[in-house]
């Protein structure tokens, strides 16, 4: 009973607290990032350098007025923000922050838990998001919100086929589904999987831009011709939820990256006896570390690159990354049945 | 086998407990405000005369039958990908097959203009 349905509890709290802090800091880093590159300061107001801003931010938003517009679909309209949060955090079930821990005299591991299809459940889970999205921009009833959820619908499913593509090739270098098995796969192998498979890399990084509407990829929020993208007639804590969700799901893209690419848990060169002292650092800090550097550029490329145009978006998803994408799982077929 | 799917489980409820729990905190604090102008839809300040769920382009029905098809191609990879050490040379040729139709298929819809946007 306390194995089964305590512990994970237990896990599964602590870990929402964590997620919901880092994406609230998240949003301060992103903003900060993106003032210093513009040689501005950013927030600063609240608290030494602005550090207490994303508190402000969610007390303001917990109190703003929460409008239904006349003539949208109520229940649908609150339905959908929920069906977007709920995928952005149950993907973080499968992933793994570190390897197992001894904890008051009984080890737990570092995830909530290991399944077999750990990967398969990533993808599909991480697709649910498409309904809340689409739901919401009709649930609207407004033009704007309705246009850019087609538009957002649309990208996603583009890219989710380069990407599910590239994850095939990964599964054939691990040999497995489940995230703790293809982190351990990296240690066996004694290499990060990026220095063997950097065009799955390229791919995977690309789509990840795109499935979480990040710039250059950023249509279906484009300011400038949606006004707000499909939450514009969202306020209040139901625009929250979608905001949230957002930065969640950079935050599972940048850890599921981590976990194929990176090597996951493991240190820096995982097959070198000299470089064991490295073990010391606790192995969930390299994760983290890994995880932010993600994340550190995905805010530095929405800093420094243009946007898209739409066509060439979707050009690019079907025409460029799919034919890659096959043809690196034959390379990477072959290569695994000569060597 | 299936006890690893508990916490998942867990997971679901409280997620989704956590959305609703603070949508009912926020509705108990936030301030109610209302009147006609606030509720309509945002156009520009313009009211609108219609329905905005009008015909939209076809295109958006097309990129959504291709995903079909291609994702779940590429889902029935997966267990091949698993096991692809056992299976070795005759599992390579097998799935070369199954993505040589799978790219004709491609080829097809390229063609055909299927992945032209504009």
């Amino acid at each position: 009973m306390v194995d089964a349905i305590v512990i994970p509890l237990l896990k599964i709290v602590i870990l929402l607290n964590a997620v919901l802090v880092a994406v609230s800091y998240l949003v301060l880093l992103e903003r900060k990032v993106i003032a210093f590159v513009q040689s501005r300061l950013g927030p600063m107001r609240v608290g030494p350098h602005g550090i207490l801003q994303p508190i402000a931010d969610a007390v303001k938003l917990m109190t703003k007025e929460d409008i239904t517009p006349a003539r949208a679909d109520r229940w649908v309209f609150t339905a959908a923000p929920i069906m977007v949060m709920v995928p952005a955090l149950i993907v973080f079930a499968v992933i793994p922050f570190g390897p197992e821990v001894e904890l008051f005299g009984r080890s737990v591991p570092l995830y909530i838990t290991d399944i077999n299809i750990g990967l398969l459940y990533i993808v599909s889970v991480a697709s649910l998001g498409v309904y809340g999205i689409i739901l919401g921009g009709w649930a609207s009833n407004s033009k704007y919100p309705l246009l850019s959820s087609l538009r957002a619908s649309a990208q996603l499913i583009s890219y989710e086929v380069a990407v599910t593509m590239t994850l095939v090739s990964m599964i054939l270098m691990a040999g497995t589904l489940s995230m703790v098995g293809i982190v351990e796969s990296q240690r066996d192998a004694s290499l990060w999987f990026i220095f063997a498979q950097p065009v799955a890399f390229a791919i995977f990084f690309i789509g990840g831009l795109a499935e979480t509407n990040r710039a250059p990829f950023d249509m279906p929020e484009a300011e400038q011709e949606l006004t707000g993208g499909f939450h514009t007639e969202y306020s209040g804590m139901r625009f929250a939820l979608f905001f949230l969700a957002e930065y969640a799901n950079m935050i599972v893209i940048s850890s599921v990256a981590t976990t194929l690419f990176l090597g996951g848990y493991l240190r820096p060169f995982p097959g070198v006896e000299g470089l064991a002292f490295l073990d010391l650092i606790p192995a969930w800090s390299w994760f983290v570390l890994k995880t932010f550097v993600f994340l550190y550029v995905f805010l530095w490329i929405r800093a420094t690159l243009p946007r898209y145009r739409y066509d060439q978006l979707m050009r690019l998803g079907w025409k460029v990354l799919i034919p890659i994408a096959i043809g690196n799982v034959v390379v990477t077929g072959v290569a695994k049945v000569l060597l | 086998m299936l006890e690893a799917y508990v916490p998942i489980l867990i997971f679901v409820f409280v997620a989704t407990g956590f959305a609703i729990f603070t949508l009912i905190m926020s509705g108990l604090l936030h301030p109610e405000r209302y009147n006609k102008v606030k509720l309509e839809p945002y156009e520009c300040g313009i009211e609108p005369e219609t329905d905005a769920r009008d015909r939209y382009s076809i295109r958006y029905y097309l990129v959504a039958m291709l995903f079909v098809i291609f994702d779940v191609e590429t889902v029935f990879m997966f267990p091949w990908a698993v096991i692809m050490d056992e299976l070795a040379l005759f599992g390579l040729i097998e799935m070369i097959v199954f993505l040589f139709i799978l790219v004709v298929g491609y080829v097809y819809a390229w063609r055909k203009g299927a992945l032209e946007w504009a």
